[in-house]
C-alpha cells in the first residue's frame, strides 16, 4: 500500500532523510548498487547496522550521525543522544557488550564553548553507563550559516556470538516492547511548539545494552528479532521487521503502553504516539515458550518497567502490520517523515 | 481519565456494534448507504477501526465535511495572490498545500512570500500585534471555526489586520448531497460541533424537505456507533425525523450567543464549493460593517497573475469531487497512493488532516480487516 518505493527526484529532498521508504529507495537506488558482499550482513539487509563473520564469532558495526533541534531536550541532550543511538543499534544486533566507539563532530562556527562541554560532559556519562568509551574520532568547524549548530556521527563497534537480526520473527512469535511509546519524539515536539503545559514530557533516551544482554540471557535463541523503534516509531520498526520477516503483526492497541500525557499532547497535535520516535525502547520478537520469562527479565530494568506484550505475528498477509483498537481493526499507518519535524 | 472510561469502551462498542449489525440486516437490503459530513467523524472511525466492525450491509460515506477540500480554487488563488504581492498571509497547516489555479501558499512561499501557519485564528492576531506589516488570516472552516474568527474581528482587533473568508456553512451542502441525481444516500450523520452552535432544530426543515433522517453525534468511538444505530433504526422504520445523539452537548436550540456572533460578522451568499457544485447560501462572507477587516475590501486582489501557466495535468484525473459528493471512493480513484500521496497531494482531499483520501492513506487504506484473527490466546 504505502510500500512502493518510488524513484529517486532529481533533488533530495527532507523526506530522504526521514527513514520512511524515501530513504529506503535512496539506499536501494544510489548508494547500494555496485557495492561488494560480504561474509555476513551487509547494507543490501538495511538492518541496524553490519555483521562481519569472524571465525565463529561476529563483528557488528554501525554508524549514526545526530542533529537535533534543540541540542539540550527535556530528558536528555545531543550528546546522550549520539551515544545511546549508536550503543542501541549495536544490541539490536545483538552485540551487547560495546569494544568502543567513535565520534566525529563537525561545529558551526561560533558554537559555544560551554554548550560543547555540556555535550561531551554528557557523552562521557552515557558512555560509562553504557560500559564503553571513544577511542578516536575527528573534528571539522564550518563557517557560520555552513551548518546548524553542531552534528556528531558515532560509530561502534562489538563482538557477538549470535546475530539478532531484525527478520527473524515467525508465525506465533509475541511482540514485546520494553516501554511506553513516542515519548522522545512528542517530548521534541511539544518543547519546540512550545506548549504551555502543567506535566513536562521527557524524553526516554538511554542506553539499552543491559536490557537486551538480560533479555537474551533469560530468552537465548527464543528471542527472535530485535529493532529499536526510533524515527517513525513503533510502526516502521514493526513494519520492518514484519516485511523482511514475511509475517503479518497484530496488534492489540490497549495493551500498547503509552503515558497519559503522552498521549494527551499526542491528541493536541494531531501525532499519533506510535508514529514517533523512541531513543531508549526496543522492540523484541519471542517465541511464545519464553516471553513471559523474557517480559519479567526486562521488567526487572530500570529502563524496562513498562514493558508489556503487545502483540503476535500471523502468517497471513506478510509485511501488514494489523491494529486492533478494542473497536475495530485498522491497518497501522506509516510515517512518511511528512510534516514531522526531524527529531533525532 | 473519567472521559475516556465512558467513551472509550471497548465491550460498550461490542455491543453497539452487534445492534448495529441487526438494525441493518433487518431492513432486508444492502447496501444501506449513510453520509455523515464531518472530517471528524472519519478520523474516528478510521483511527478506531470501525469499519471493520460495520455489518457489510451498511455503507458509510464521508461527503464534502472537509473545509479546506472544499476551498475553492479562485479563494486559494485570492490568498496565493495577496502573499505574492507581498502581503504576510497567516493560516491553518492545511491550507498551505492546497492548489489554486496553478500555485498553492507553499509554492508561494517557496518563492519568497511570507506565510506562517497558525493554529488558530488568535495566534494570527497576536501576530498582527507584534508586527507593523499587513497580516491577513487566510479563513477556512464551517461555522465552528467561523464563530472564532466572528469573535475576533468583535474584539477589537489590531489595525494591520484582515481577514480574507473562506468560511463555509454545513447545512446548505446537504441539501445539494441529498439533491444529486445519482446520490443514494438514506440518511446523514451530522456534526456535533457544528450543531452545538446551530442547535440541532436547524435540520427540521431539511429532513421535512427530503425524507431523509438526521442524526447528530458526537466524536468519540462510542459517539459515532450510537449515533449509526439510531440512524439506522430511524431508516428501518422509515420514519425520517431528527435525532440527537449527543445530548450532552447538543441542544434544539444551539448556542444563541455564538450564533449571534456568527451572523452579526457574516453573511451567508452562494458560491462554489471545490469539486461539488454551487452551493447557494454555502459560504460565509464578511458584512459590510466590517469592510475595513475584510482582506477582499482592503487590497485590490489580482489573480489574473496566476493564470499564465497551464494548471498540471495529473489535477484533470484527480476524483476529489465525486469522493466529497459520495459517488466514488478514493481507492476507486487511479491516483490514490500512487501519483497521489500526502507527500505529492495532487487533490486537495489528499491535503489536509480531515481528507478523505488523506486519512485512508494515513490509516493503511479500506481493506477489509473483518478476517483477521488471532491464533492463539
Amino acid at each position: 500500500m504505502t510500500r512502493n518505493l518510488g524513484l529517486v527526484e532529481d533533488r533530495i529532498v527532507m523526506r530522504y532523510g526521514a527513514g520512511g521508504n524515501a530513504m529506503r529507495s535512496l539506499i536501494e537506488q544510489i548508494f547500494l548498487p555496485g557495492l561488494g558482499r560480504i561474509d555476513g550482513i551487509g547494507l543490501e539487509a538495511m538492518d541496524d547496522g553490519a555483521a562481519i563473520r569472524l571465525g565463529d564469532r561476529w563483528l557488528v558495526i554501525t554508524t549514526d550521525s545526530h542533529v537535533i533541534h534543540p541540542i539540550v531536550f527535556p530528558g536528555g541532550d545531543i550528546g546522550r543522544l549520539a551515544i545511546a543511538g549508536t550503543v542501541n543499534d549495536l544490541a539490536m544486533m545483538g552485540a551487547t557488550e560495546p569494544l568502543a566507539l567513535t565520534c566525529a563532530v563537525v561545529i558551526e562556527e561560533g558554537f559555544r564553548r560551554a554548550d560543547l562541554e555540556r555535550i561531551w560532559s554528557s557523552i562521557r556519562a552515557t558512555c560509562e553507563e553504557a560500559q564503553t568509551t571513544i577511542v578516536t574520532g575527528d573534528t571539522k568547524v564550518m563557517g557560520k550559516g555552513e551548518l546548524d549548530g553542531i552534528v556528531i556521527n558515532t560509530t561502534g563497534v562489538a563482538l557477538t556470538d549470535r546475530v539478532v537480526p531484525d527478520s527473524g520473527l515467525r508465525p506465533g512469535d509475541r511482540i514485546l516492547v520494553t516501554g511506553t511509546m513516542g515519548d522522545h519524539g512528542l517530548a521534541i515536539m511539544a518543547t519546540r511548539n512550545q506548549l504551555a503545559l502543567d506535566v513536562e514530557l521527557s524524553s526516554d533516551v538511554a542506553p539499552l545494552n543491559d536490557l537486551v544482554r538480560r533479555a537474551l540471557r533469560v530468552g537465548g535463541d527464543g528471542v527472535t528479532a530485535l529493532k529499536d523503534p526510533t524515527r517513525g516509531g513503533l510502526s516502521s520498526a514493526l513494519h520492518e521487521m514484519a516485511a523482511k520477516s514475511g509475517v503479518s503483526i497484530l496488534i492489540d492497541e490497549p495493551l500498547v503502553p503509552v503515558l497519559g500525557e503522552v498521549r494527551a499532547v499526542g491528541e493536541l497535535l494531531g501525532i499519533d504516539p506510535l508514529l514517533v520516535a523512541n531513543e531508549g525502547k526496543a522492540v523484541i520478537g519471542v517465541r511464545p515458550d519464553v516471553a513471559d520469562a523474557v517480559l519479567d527479565a526486562v521488567r526487572s530494568h530500570l529502563f524496562g518497567r513498562r514493558a508489556a506484550l503487545v502483540g503476535e505475528c500471523l502468517e497471513e498477509h506478510p509485511g501488514r502490520v494489523v491494529l486492533d483498537t478494542g473497536f475495530g481493526k485498522r491497518l497501522l499507518g506509516e510515517a512518511d517523515g511528512v510534516l514531522l519535524p526531524r527529531i533525532c | 481519565m473519567a472521559g475516556e472510561l465512558q467513551f472509550r469502551d471497548p465491550a460498550r462498542a461490542r455491543g453497539l456494534a452487534s445492534r448495529l449489525e441487526h438494525e441493518a440486516r433487518a431492513i432486508g437490503r444492502a447496501p444501506v448507504t449513510v453520509m455523515h459530513v464531518c472530517g471528524s467523524h472519519e478520523q474516528a472511525i478510521a483511527r478506531f477501526g470501525l469499519r471493520a466492525s460495520f455489518p457489510r450491509e451498511l455503507e458509510v460515506i464521508m461527503g464534502p465535511g472537509c473545509p479546506v477540500c472544499v476551498t475553492d480554487v479562485p479563494e486559494v488563488d485570492e490568498a496565493v495572490a495577496l502573499a505574492r504581492a507581498g502581503v504576510r498571509i497567516a493560516t491553518y497547516g492545511d491550507m498551505l498545500r492546497v492548489r489554486g489555479t496553478v500555485q498553492s501558499l507553499a509554492d508561494a512561499q517557496a518563492g519568497g512570500a511570507k506565510v506562517d501557519v497558525v493554529y488558530g485564528v488568535s495566534q494570527a492576531v497576536q501576530l498582527a500585534r507584534n508586527n507593523s506589516e499587513e497580516i491577513v488570516f487566510f479563513a477556512s472552516g464551517f461555522e465552528t471555526t467561523a464563530v472564532a474568527t466572528a469573535a475576533v474581528l468583535l474584539d477589537s482587533p489590531p489595525p494591520n489586520f484582515s481577514v480574507l473568508s473562506a468560511h463555509k456553512y454545513i447545512p446548505p451542502v446537504m441539501e445539494i448531497v441529498a439533491e444529486m441525481p445519482e446520490t443514494r444516500i438514506e440518511g446523514f450523520l451530522a456534526a456535533g460541533h457544528a450543531a452545538t452552535i446551530t442547535g440541532w432544530g436547524v435540520f427540521e426543515p431539511f429532513v421535512e424537505r427530503h425524507g431523509i433522517p438526521v442524526v447528530v453525534a458526537g466524536f468519540e468511538p462510542l459517539d459515532v456507533l450510537a449515533g449509526l444505530v439510531e440512524l439506522v433504526q430511524l431508516i428501518r422504520a422509515g420514519t425520517p425525523e431528527v435525532r440527537n445523539a449527543y445530548p450532552r452537548c447538543v441542544t434544539r436550540e444551539g448556542n444563541a450567543r455564538a450564533r449571534e456572533l456568527l451572523w452579526r460578522v457574516f453573511r451567508p451568499i452562494g458560491g462554489r464549493w471545490r469539486g461539488i457544485a454551487h452551493v447557494p447560501n454555502g459560504n460565509l462572507r464578511l458584512r459590510d460593517e466590517f469592510a475595513e477587516l475584510d482582506a477582499r475590501r482592503r487590497f485590490d486582489i489580482d489573480v489574473s497573475s496566476l493564470w499564465d501557466y497551464a494548471p498540471p495535468k495529473l489535477v484533470e484525473q484527480c476524483q476529489c469531487g465525486d469522493i466529497m459528493a459520495g459517488i466514488a471512493s478514493p481507492t476507486g480513484c487511479q491516483l490514490f497512493g500512487k501519483e497521489c500521496t500526502p507527500d505529492t497531494p495532487v487533490g486537495a482531499c489528499m491535503v489536509s488532516a480531515e481528507g478523505t483520501c488523506k486519512i485512508w492513506h494515513a490509516y493503511g487504506g479500506h481493506p477489509d480487516l473483518r478476517q483477521i484473527r488471532r491464533r492463539a490466546s
